[in-house]
């Protein structure tokens, strides 16, 4: 079409139209092309679309579990669950942290305790949807938040369930506690690939029984599928599966037992066992110092956790399983039972005890000065001579000693069920060997054995390995496996599992032998060093004292109590069972520190069974009442020896 | 007895004299479908779906005005129109309200209004009679003075910056010009220099143009960004399928995962109850709309009126394709709303005066000719 010249209005209007044509033509293709969208949109992907739909639309909710309860032999509560109101921060939708805490102030109270556990736990929780800034708001702090609230995005209350020790310090190293859930327990949850069971729980135990028991106690994660629109605000439920609330688990301990043994301990530091030897039920476990295992419930704050953590009393240790003590002259009753077992001794033989006993041009003094004259295998026990058991020892050889000692289960874990026991020592040539790497440390000296007679040496055990072997002495020679768990219900099917009591093998004693120092020990307490404390006893019991030297002495120097540290000081032991024929009880006891058995560790063993055998208290029912008297320890350290 | 039915009847062709009733008809269709969706999309604020039945009302009035008025009436508005748009928008440039990051409004009286939605008309109005004067001559050099025409207020609209309009009202122009007969060859050699220009176009796009474009692509990119709009709209239309979830059954549309789903969006709540069915009718009203106003334009019987006719319609079938293509994941989001069916009434005065223009030009086609 050239321009500028007349047109034609026909062919004018015939070229308009054909381009009305062509665009016509556009018209459908583009919407033919906008169709075939659809096409592939609503038909090819609809699948995909509508699952995406869905995924946007459902969002499933974990329901924690409440946590089974722990509870003692009589069904007393220890360990159990209250509803508590919580201020919680979604670190992920704020912000200014500072600020944000900052005006929280304004509205409810926060301490700088308070501050500094928000911290901890930011720093040590993964992924954590929201973190507590305060726990147990008052009703009037949950009203004047909620007044505030539209100033606080990403803060948030949420109605929580909270752990609660009732007894506090009580038994805390049997139950322990339980705490947010960190990067170290998420990788263990994994391991055990229950993670999913763990989504929407921020809890777990981490120590104690709360620990070895957790996947009893945590129970199942329910689900809930709620609709949510699009800025992830519940609209409704559309499914629910219920969560299954944790087993509640039922100890052999006995609280009130636990609760005397851990008053007659009072300010002192130590450990304490006592098991039923015929199951091999714990009847209490005592290590002391405890600590308030509540406190660690919402995030212990650093104040109180260095305190804990720094205090020379190590109050977080479990002294009855971790902790390592040489075991003194209760190590003695088992000595005589390898002499009797191996026939290196017979009840008739005899020694004259001079008070010492020369070994390679050394001399190992008695604890007697002058020693006590005339002393047969069961006076060697009632008046615990250490010139007996040093010839015995060297009679005896460390591989023989070092072989049946392992059969009572020193030197090896007890398997409790609890987490973190110690190993101990049972020394042995071939320990040696292990534990040194130079040559010359290396070599078992034949000198090294004859103190381990008297249980010091390299002699090292834990109260828990201690225990076992009294119990299996008292049980003539069957040993359980001690437990602290009796039974576990599941709550909803109302099924109880019951904990049998594991015979971990049977030790062939001669019921002669057996029978020998069970009357020796019983002797003890008649008449000799346990006499004190148990001579008046309502019923039949076998004990022996016992004191463990926490530093080494030079050859002739003479341990004078007062003159040592109070840490240095003897740690003082005692074990003891009764009544005599059928055993109820066997119980371990020491006293750190604490020095000769008969004196400190004797008495809380005499409380425990007064209580456990008769349901006799303790006069006034009070610590104080078993504290020696300073009279009785003059008189005691003359003529007493351990 | 007799009178009644008569008098009434002559009522009733007073009325609905120059209204066209297959246009009439196919904009009433599209404009129930929009109350039906909207009513689904506004659950939470009925009020929505009133205050667009009395937009309404406005349109239609103002559509039964304009068919009746003859174009070359029309025409005479051209020049006056288009001055006063420009005139406003240099004000809104000034002085406008900025809503979003944009100059868009401009405050009149108690209300605002976007003087860029009133060059949708006025340009075409404008170029048409433009080109209708120079019928008789009709050179390079008017096609030029075209484009200068059609430059100016585009370019005043991308500034505020408001690109959908800008695109819109360019395409309208492009339309008249198109129409008015610019040879195929000078349309080929501007393709060529569009494409070549587009470069230097990228850098002049505002930061959140270049991400919507960008975004475009790979819309899973920004999820929560400017990628939201896309993924969410797109996965409405899919999971319709071909039947859709049900009218007030859409999730996406009910539990808020759609934005803007009265008024830009609202095409993604539509296709999700009602599906690809629901699409097909959809496509398929707008085709019989702009065949009918393709058909008026063809039968037109002046050179002004044939260009407006022409390029109204392809204005309805350009608001629909980029609205849809956009909600389905094909076009870069750009605010378009979906002809007839969006909330809205500055728009939906627009389109119903662009019908009446269309019925008027229909109802005089005679009287010139004969």
């Amino acid at each position: 079409m050239r321009l500028g010249e007349l047109k034609n209005h026909e062919r004018e209007l015939y070229y308009f139209q054909l381009r009305i044509g062509f665009a016509g033509f556009a018209v459908l293709a583009a919407f033919a092309l906008l169709f075939a969208r659809f096409i592939h949109l609503q038909v090819l992907q609809h699948d995909a679309y509508a699952s995406k739909a869905e995924e946007n639309r459902i969002s499933i909710v974990p329901i924690a579990p409440n946590r089974g309860l722990i509870l003692d032999r009589n069904g007393v509560v220890l360990a159990r669950n209250y509803s508590a109101y919580t201020l919680e921060i979604f670190p992920g939708k704020v912000r200014d942290l500072e600020r944000t805490i900052q005006d929280l102030e304004e509205v409810v109270e926060i301490q700088a305790k308070d501050r500094s556990r928000f911290r901890k736990l930011l720093a040590e929780t993964r992924n954590a949807e929201s973190l507590p800034i305060r726990t147990r708001l008052t009703d009037e702090e949950v009203a004047r938040f909620a007044a505030n609230r539209f100033r606080f995005p990403g803060v948030d209350i949420k109605a929580r369930l909270f752990r609660q020790y009732p007894f506090g310090e009580v038994a805390s190293h049997v139950i322990g506690y339980i705490g947010r859930i960190n990067a170290k327990d998420q990788e263990k949850l994994a391991e055990l690939e229950v993670e999913a069971n763990y989504r929407g729980t921020d809890y777990i135990g981490k120590s104690g029984l709360e620990a070895s028991y957790q996947q009893e106690l945590h129970g199942t994660t329910g689900f809930e599928q709620v609709e949510i629109d699009a800025a992830g605000r519940g609209i409704r439920t559309l499914a629910r599966t219920g969560a299954q609330a944790g087993n509640n688990i039922t100890l052999t301990l006995d609280i009130k037992l636990q609760e005397i043994a851990e008053a007659a301990f009072g300010e002192r530091r130590g450990a304490l066992i006592a098991i039923e030897p015929a199951t091999g039920g714990v009847l209490a476990f005592v290590s002391k110092p405890g600590f308030d295992p509540n406190l660690f419930v919402d995030g212990i704050d650093p104040s109180s956790w260095s305190e804990l953590n720094n205090s020379p009393d190590r109050p977080l240790t479990n002294r009855a399983i971790a902790g390592i003590y040489p075991p003194g002259s209760t190590f003695k009753p088992y000595m005589a039972m390898a002499a009797l077992e191996s026939g290196k001794r017979t009840p008739k033989s005899a020694i004259h005890d001079p008070g010492y006993f020369e070994f390679g041009g050394r001399r190992f003094r008695d604890s007697k000065p002058g020693g006590h004259g005339y002393v047969d295998l069961y006076k060697s026990i009632v008046v615990s001579s250490d010139t007996f058991y040093y010839q015995l020892a060297n009679d005896m050889g460390i591989e023989a000693i070092a072989d049946f000692m392992g059969k009572f289960g020193f030197g090896a874990k007890s398997g409790i069920d609890l987490e973190g026991e110690a190993l101990g020592v049972l020394p042995s040539p071939a320990w040696k060997q292990k534990r040194f790497r130079k040559p010359e440390q290396q070599k078992w000296y034949a000198g090294e054995t004859v103190s381990i007679g008297i249980g010091q040496g390299y002699n090292a055990y834990t109260p828990i390995q201690l225990a076992v072997a009294l119990a299996t002495l008292a049980a003539n020679g069957d040993m359980y496996r001690p437990r602290l768990a009796s039974y576990i219900d599941n709550l909803r099917t109302g099924e109880r599992r019951h904990i049998e009591p594991v015979l971990v093998k049977h030790i062939p004693l001669k019921p002669e032998n057996v029978e020998f120092v069970k009357r020796a020990m019983a002797g003890v307490n008649k008449a000799g060093t346990g006499a004190r404390a148990f001579g008046n006893a309502e019923y039949t019991n076998g004990g022996k004292t016992g004191t463990a030297q926490v530093v080494g002495m030079k050859q002739n120097e003479k341990y004078d109590e007062k003159k040592v540290a109070e840490r240095h000081r003897d740690h003082s032991l005692f074990i003891v069972f009764a009544p005599l024929e059928s055993p109820k009880i066997a119980l371990v006891a020491i006293v750190e520190n604490g020095g000769f058995g008969a004196r400190a560790a004797a008495p809380i063993a005499r409380v425990v069974l007064d209580y456990y055998l008769l349901g006799k208290l303790p006069e006034g029912d009070a610590p104080g009442a078993i504290k020696p008297s300073a009279a009785a320890d003059e008189e005691e350290e003359e003529g007493e020896s351990d | 007895m007799e009178l009644a039915p008569v008098f009434a009847r002559r009522i009733f062709q007073r009325l609905t004299d120059g209204i066209d009733g297959p246009l009439f008809a196919l904009s009433l269709a599209l404009v129930a479908v929009g109350l039906a969706t909207l009513f689904s999309a506004s659950y939470e604020q009925p009020a929505r779906v009133t205050s667009q039945v009395s937009n309404l009302l406005v349109a239609f009035f103002a559509m039964w005005v304009i068919a009746r008025v003859p174009p070359q009436t029309l025409m005479r508005f051209a020049v006056p129109a288009y001055l006063v748009g420009i005139v406003l928008l240099v004000a809104v440039a000034l002085m406008g309200d900025v809503v979003n990051g944009a100059r868009r409004w401009l405050h009149v009286g108690v209300t605002r209004f976007q003087p860029s939605e009133m060059m949708k008309l006025a340009l075409p109005l404008m170029l048409a009679w433009y080109f209708h004067k120079n019928e008789a001559t009709l050179r390079m050099r008017d096609f030029a003075v075209a484009a200068i025409l059609l430059a100016v207020p585009v370019l005043l609209i991308a500034r505020q910056p408001d690109l959908g309009t800008a695109v819109l009202v360019a395409a309208a122009g492009c339309y008249v010009i198109f129409f008015a007969g610019i040879g195929w060859k000078v349309i080929a050699a501007l393709g060529v220099l569009g494409l070549a220009s587009l470069f230097p176009l990228w850098g002049m796009l505002h930061d959140y143009q270049r991400r919507r474009i960008l975004t475009l692509i790979d819309p899973t990119q920004d999820p929560l960004g400017a990628g939201y709009h896309t993924i969410q709209s797109t996965i409405a239309v899919g999971s319709g399928g071909l039947t859709g979830k049900g009218w007030l059954h859409g999730t996406q549309t009910h539990l808020e995962f759609i934005p803007e789903r009265h008024t830009d969006f609202i095409f993604a709540v539509f296709s999700e109850e009602f599906g690809l069915i629901g699409n097909a009718i959809l496509l398929t009203l707008y085709t019989l709309l702009i065949a009918r106003g393709l058909m008026i334009a063809a039968n037109a019987p002046t050179f002004f009126s044939r260009l407006l006719a022409a390029t109204i319609t392809l204005m309805f079938f350009t608001y629909a394709f980029v609205n849809m293509g956009m909600v389905s994941g094909i076009l870069p989001v750009v605010g378009v709303p979906l002809p007839f069916v969006s909330y809205g009434g500055t728009a939906l005065l627009t389109l119903f005066i662009g019908v009446g223009i269309l019925m008027s030009v229909h109802s005089h086609r005679r009287l010139v000719q004969t």
